[in-house]
């Protein structure tokens, strides 16, 4: 539940004193350290709060005559303050200054709508013809050229964000009526272009955002007392112009018969907005309030009557709300508790769990969803469609498509459409990370692509299948078809991924798995990506040092295997590589094993398959363990440099395993012989080196008890320093 | 910051005494326990389960049975035959009553607190009523041969069971006849040995727990005199049980040292049949577990190693928080050592006798952690034996070593120390004015001009020290509203101005020496004061909480200062309020006005209040990364808590001077060579 605590003044905004000399405040801008504000009002001054303690801590005005601008703002890195005044003058202090006359000032070619500061992205400038430069790059060279990108359009709220290391940039304009929306990412350059969908008889008022997971989620409080929201991803792979952003209701502000006329609200977390505004009940007069609302449950949770009135703005910092009443600037705390059904009864449990559980509902994978993983398997072959007819069915899909449309209908509708829309629509089912039972629905994706996979076996979307893999915690019994698949197109990068990525694969799929990296020839490897990152770091070193030594070897090794089959080239080899000095195969295949080597196993499970591995392959499989036991025993801490790297208790039970299956196999082969009197060797050497240790390691021990007895001594004088 | 030479004492023998009994207040916040040697302690749960309240022991009182009755009275009855009323205001034995049975093995009150069982030597139960100002003497129930070691009330207060040797009883407590007696050893084969049930618990279903020497705990229908379940736990003797208040769980101790939860539950999911299932093994004791209790929320046990230890049960746990922690509390939440500061002595304080040392010395110096070469030795100077059976409630010597005092429960003794050359002299001071004893605390004055007395309802009086050994009554301060409580801690200032003073109800008082009267009251918090001291050189007092708040209050301008209500706004460090020990003293350094020294048994801590304080996210003991840091890149790590876990567990430390400390410490090795060997139990490999 959501409450509103206790409250306090934080500076009078009256025309005898406080701030602003009755002319309003401009904004409210974060400070340079938690608990401080900057108010900028609509005069000549900005002033630094510290919030609790109720006390500016300094003030700064500009020259009589001129006019502050765009609200000041701190750079969070420098601890700078930036300001504009007179729409183009750019002034930069520091807390020290005093007078802003002779603090630093730079005059810019055009007018500036806002600055945003990011914390850690530094501030990035707003002009009014839409025009977006970070600072440092303005400093640069002040008087650059800046770009019209809007024509007779209207900047009417704009805000920025960090995604990952990028500052984004998003701003609304108006036009004779039409609202459009324009997201600028800062380092790629890429400006976007929407419009906003139109409304009968009612426009937007008041704007806010936030972003999660690549995409932006765009709240519009409009005239007609409800909010919207627009999903706008980030990620767009169509260079389209002007898309149109759909809107989907996200409240209504009105309760039992009143209705609240918002004039500006805040996102306080994922089911709480708060809205200032006047409740207007049916024949009584309307009286202005803060309130509190539950979009998960469409409900007021809250509210306070602010009968001195407002200037209809509302800022929002640190659970904290500001706002004007009367002629003060006054603050409310706020307590936002995530809404849900034990709170409501009392049984909420007090936990600091994060609030992402990754629980599948697995009921809401109702009957549409089943039928389609029937229907689809038996579904016809695909018609191809030329690019235009795409687009138009595209929007035709997207207009039959309101947000209540649940996924298994979605995919129903999918199933005939053509390859890429298909694609398409699924990369735009899977932008709305917000979904509820998300994990269910990427299920669904799945199963429908590994499906139309099986009935038109040209088809096969590497790369798509790649970033859901990649991108979200996927089990391998939510799609138990994918690796099936995989195994069959011998996408090995693919397999790689699952094999790091499930928790449960079955040991069967890791046998084949298995089977197929070692069977895959390495030419064949070296022309495919596959993520090296476990085998980089010990096994580059190996080849920069004894690369013209392995050069010859290397050739011959590969011309061998290209022809699948070890013949009797494979003795003379074996002399060469044997001793472990270098790896039997090349890293790519390396990197696979280790894929194979960190997945998770039950012994009893796996030794029937394994007992099924062709001899040569288990004779090399063998080899590269060997091969990692010795690098492993090179180091002290017998653990392999880089991420993801097999362990050496990894590596043992492998060794055991593939001796216990193939025990009598071994002693029989000829070529192994050598391999396994080496590895007896080394292993008997090892035992011997431990033993030793545990020798030396039972004298340190009694060495220690000595020491402890003479730390028992009744009395000393010790030095003891404290920093 | 500094470095400091430790003079690390090991040689104070201190042999906490073992836990004989528990008994966990009846839907109330708070355990009783008793010491091997009569010594009754009272710990609060709510103030993070600070040992409240201690009655010293008594050679003459041994406790073997303690029970809350009629609210929050406190009984105990011990082998001397007597059942003891304590009186938890005044911390002494408020009147005793002949149970005229011989030596009283076991004591039960009822369930409304109105009756008291308990079970003698010569075989007999006999019932006394609980009235107002003491008990009364109601009747003997039917009494056969063996002494009763063990009784339990039926919840409906009909019946009473009772535990003998190699037999169990069932009284009707209306006709005072038994009506039911079982055999406890009939079940096992060829045992010439006898069967001692240590410990008995009468459920409202109608079944009898029993714990016995052959190590089973076993679960009979009274009224059958059948046995239901019984689970051998143990090679040796199970001595203790305890059952939660809702019946659906026990926890057992043995003389192994190990503890086992039994839980009454479901034979599987869903179904209504109900058995009692071994839950939860722990062994956190060496020795024998005498003595546990089950609380709501935790199991608690208390052994014979002098330890009690609280484990929380996780499953009644809303949230991680102080009550979530495994405690363990092996030495008493106050002080035993005090310290002359110019003189170098210290004085240890034992149960029945006190100890003076004179600390050695060293001419050289040194860098961290080195150990200096001694040119002197520490001394043993005197050892002051107290005569009679009473503990000693409290010690104190004065800064300069010249005075030493202490009090038992009804004597208060002055003694004048001289020294010359390498002779001691030790006279008692003749004529102590009378008060009314005991003494709950010494304090002498900074200049050892005067002495503080802790005393009954509140009170301090103020005595003056004469150069010639003699010593006056100058004032006794009372607090303004009257306090039925006795005060605990004192706390004096250097410039002789003022003495605080904390009463049991945790009410702090602030009296001014120039003019004896009245100065404030410090305003109240909830929550027991642990350690408090006055800064010589800003007059401010420091207060330690057992939540591990830390307070100043500025006693001029009677208001908290400014750095307090900075603390409490922005919070002290997670870690420091995770915290299982209270802080034990606190004291200052006079060169270093913004240094406070504070310890508890397993930290030293100076607290500098002229570096800001650690956020939640920054590491609270930095002092071996810090040392790892070169010089330019500490500034920015420092914080106010400089901590050093180096000297454990440490009963006390102190400054000497301006950078020479004491630290006393007590290894738990130490105490472990004291106590008797444990069952020897075969281990694995061994």
């Amino acid at each position: 539940m959501a409450a509103l605590c206790e409250s306090f003044t934080l500076c009078g905004l009256g025309p005898s004193g406080g701030v602003g000399l009755g002319g309003g405040l401009l904004a409210l801008e974060p400070g340079p350290d938690p608990d401080h504000v900057l108010l900028t009002d609509r005069g000549r001054t900005a002033t630094l709060f510290k919030v609790s303690d109720q006390k500016p801590l300094g003030c700064w005005s500009v020259k009589h005559g001129q006019i502050i601008t765009c609200p000041v703002v701190c750079n969070f890195e420098t601890h700078e303050y930036i300001a504009v005044h007179d729409d183009k003058v750019l002034r930069i202090w520091k807390n020290k200054d005093i007078n802003l006359d002779k603090v630093f000032k730079a005059t810019l070619s055009a007018d500036v709508y806002r600055i945003h500061s990011l914390p850690n992205g530094g501030p990035v400038v707003l002009f009014k013809g839409g025009g977006v430069r970070t600072l440092d790059v303005l400093l640069e060279a002040p008087q650059q050229e800046i770009e019209n990108i809007i024509t007779d359009e209207v900047i009417k709220w704009s805000e920025a964000f960090m995604e990952g290391q990028q500052p984004v940039l998003i701003f609304t304009t108006e036009k004779d009526g039409e609202f459009f929306v324009y997201v600028q990412k800062l380092k790629m350059n890429g400006l976007h272009k929407y419009k906003l969908e139109q409304q009968e008889l009612s426009k937007p008022l008041n704007f806010t955002a936030h972003i999660k997971n690549q995409t932006i989620t765009l709240l519009c409080l409009y005239s007609n007392d409800s909010v919207y929201k627009f999903l706008i991803p980030l990620q767009q792979n169509t260079e389209e112009e002007e898309q149109i952003l759909s809107k989907s209701l996200l409240l209504n502000l009105s309760v039992s018969g009143s209705v609240l006329k918002g004039t500006s609200f805040v996102v306080l977390d994922k089911d709480h907005i708060a809205v200032l505004g006047s409740l207007a009940a049916s024949g009584e007069e309307s009286k202005e309030c803060l309130t509190i609302w539950n979009t998960k449950f469409q409900t007021l949770q809250t509210s306070k009557e602010l009968p001195l009135g407002t200037s209809g703005q509302l800022w929002c910092y640190e659970e904290k709300f500001f706002f004007t009443h009367g002629k003060v600037l006054t603050v409310i705390m706020y307590k936002c508790e995530t809404s849900s059904l034990a709170a409501a009864v009392g049984k909420l449990k007090d936990s600091q769990a994060p609030e992402v559980s990754s629980f599948v509902n697995w009921n809401t994978l109702g009957d549409e969803e089943l039928v389609v993983s029937f229907q689809s398997q038996q579904s016809v072959a695909l018609k191809s469609e030329s690019k235009m007819t795409l687009r138009s069915k595209r929007t035709t899909v997207a207009k039959v498509q309101p947000d209540t449309l649940s996924v298994g209908q979605l995919l129903l509708n999918l199933k005939d459409a053509s390859t890429t829309a298909f694609e398409d629509e699924l990369r735009q089912l899977m932008s709305k990370a917000q979904m509820p039972d998300f994990q269910a629905t990427i299920g669904c994706v799945i199963t429908a692509l590994i499906n139309r996979c099986k009935t038109n076996p040209k088809y096969y979307p590497r790369n798509f299948l790649l970033q859901i893999v990649q991108t979200r915690d996927l089990s391998y019994s939510l799609c138990p078809d994918l690796m099936a698949v995989a195994l069959e197109k011998k996408d090995v990068h693919l397999l790689q991924i699952c094999l790091q990525r499930f928790p449960d694969i079955p040991e069967e799929i890791t046998y084949a798995c298995l089977k197929v990296f070692l069977s895959i020839s390495e030419a064949y490897l070296q022309r495919i990506d596959v993520n090296l990152e476990s085998v980089i770091c010990y096994i580059d070193i190996e080849f920069n040092n004894k690369e013209v030594k392995t050069e010859i070897v290397e050739n011959g090794f590969n011309a061998e295997l290209e022809q699948d089959i070890w013949d009797t080239n494979t003795t003379k080899e074996t002399h060469l590589t044997a001793d472990g000095e270098f790896c039997p195969v090349g890293p790519q295949k390396a990197a696979l094993l280790n894929a194979v080597l960190h997945s998770a196993y039950s012994e009893t499970f796996l030794l029937p398959h394994l007992k099924n591995l062709p001899a040569q392959q288990a004779v090399l499989f063998l080899r590269y363990l060997y091969y990692l036991y010795v690098k492993c025993s090179e180091k002290i801490n017998t653990t392999l440099p880089g991420i993801c790297s097999p362990t050496i208790n990894q590596v043992m039970d492998w060794m055991c395993l593939l001796l216990d299956a193939h025990f009598t196999v071994m002693v029989m082969l000829p070529e192994a012989k050598e391999l396994l009197s080496n590895l007896h060797k080394f292993v008997r050497a090892q035992v011997r080196f431990y033993s030793e240790l545990n020798k030396i390691e039972g004298s340190l021990r009694e060495l220690q008890r000595l020491h402890h007895q003479k730390d028992s001594q009744t009395y000393s004088i010790e030095v003891l320093e404290l920093i | 910051m500094g470095e400091f030479e430790v003079h690390r004492v090991r040689f104070f023998g201190l042999v906490p005494a073992g836990v004989r009994c528990l008994a966990c207040e009846p839907r109330g916040g708070r355990l009783a326990l008793a010491r091997t040697d009569g010594a009754v302690e009272v710990y609060n749960f709510a103030a993070n389960y600070f040992q409240e309240r201690v009655i010293p022991g008594n050679e003459a009182r041994s406790v073997e049975a303690l029970c809350w009755a009629a609210g929050d009275r406190l009984f105990g009855a011990g082998l001397g035959g007597d059942i003891t009323e304590y009186d938890l205001a005044r911390l002494c034995a408020a009147r005793s009553v002949d149970g005229c049975g011989g030596p009283i093995w076991s004591m039960a009150a009822n369930s409304t607190g109105t009756q008291l069982a308990i079970g003698c030597e010569d075989g007999s139960v006999k019932l006394f009523q609980v009235v107002p100002g003491g008990i009364q003497f109601e009747r003997n129930l039917d009494r056969r041969k063996g002494r009763i070691l063990c009784l339990s009330w039926h919840p409906s207060d009909t019946h009473i069971v009772a535990g003998s040797i190699d037999i169990l009883r069932v009284f009707d407590v209306c006709s005072g006849q038994t009506v039911q007696r079982i055999m406890v050893n009939y079940h096992v084969q060829k045992v010439k040995r006898e069967c001692i049930v240590w410990s008995i618990a009468f459920l409202s279903s109608g079944t009898v727990v029993t714990s016995d020497s052959f190590g089973r705990v076993q679960f009979w229908d009274w009224e059958r005199g059948t046995l239901l379940e019984s689970h051998t736990v143990s090679t040796s003797a199970v001595l203790s049980l305890a059952v939660s208040e809702k019946e659906d769980s026990i926890i057992v101790g043995t003389s192994t040292g190990a503890t086992y939860q039994f839980q009454l539950l479901p034979v599987k999911m869903g179904s209504l049949e109900k058995r009692w299932v071994r839950t939860k093994p722990f062994q956190h004791h060496t020795h024998d577990v005498r003595a546990v209790a089950h609380s709501s929320t935790a199991l608690i046990s208390g052994g014979l190693d002098a330890q009690l230890v609280i484990r929380p049960l996780m499953e009644k746990m809303q949230k991680k928080g102080y009550d979530a922690a495994l405690r363990k509390f092996t030495f008493p939440h106050r002080r035993l050592v005090s310290c002359a500061r110019k003189a170098r002595l210290l004085l240890f304080q034992f149960s029945q006798h006190l100890e003076l040392w004179r600390l050695g010395s060293t001419n050289k110096t040194g860098k961290d952690g080195e150990v200096l070469p001694l040119c002197r030795m520490p001394e043993h100077l005197v050892q002051l034996k107290s005569k009679g059976p009473e503990h000693i409630y409290c010690s104190c010597v004065s800064p300069c070593g010249s005075w030493v005092a202490y009090s038992t429960a009804s004597r208060f003794h002055l003694y004048r120390v001289q020294y010359e050359g390498d002779s001691i002299s030790v006279k008692k001071v003749p004529k102590v004015p009378k008060l009314l004893p005991p003494a709950y605390q010494l304090q002498f004055s900074a200049d050892s001009g005067s002495l503080f007395v802790a005393s009954a309802r509140g009170s301090v009086h103020v005595l003056q020290l004469l150069e010639l050994g003699g010593c006056k009554l100058l004032h006794t301060f009372r607090p303004p509203s009257g306090s039925p409580e006795a005060v605990y801690l004192l706390a004096a200032s250097a410039d002789g101005h003022w003495v605080a003073a904390v009463s049991g109800d945790w009410a702090i008082h602030i009296y001014n020496l120039k003019c004896f009267k009245h100065h404030c009251a410090v305003p109240a918090y909830s929550c027991a004061v642990t350690a408090l001291a006055i800064h010589p050189v800003t007059n401010n007092l420091v207060i330690a909480y057992s939540d591990q708040q830390l307070f100043e209050f500025s006693i001029p301008e009677k208001q908290y200062t400014a750095w307090s209500r900075m603390v409490q706004n922005c919070g002290l460090h997670r870690v420091w309020l995770e915290r299982d020990s209270p802080i034990t003293h606190i004291t200052f350094n006079p060169k270093n006005p913004s240094h406070i020294l504070l310890h508890d048994i397993y930290m030293f801590c100076v607290l500098d209040k002229s570096l800001p304080l650690p956020d939640n996210s920054a590491l609270l003991m930095n002092q071996s990364t810090l040392k790892q840091l070169p010089e330019n890149a500490r500034q920015r790590q420092l914080h106010a808590f400089k901590i050093c876990k180096k000297f454990q567990p440490l009963l006390f430390a102190d400054l000497l001077d301006e950078n020479c400390l004491v630290m006393v410490e007590r290894p738990i090795m130490d105490i472990k060579t004291q106590l008797p060997l444990p069952i020897q139990q075969k281990k694995f490999g061994t």
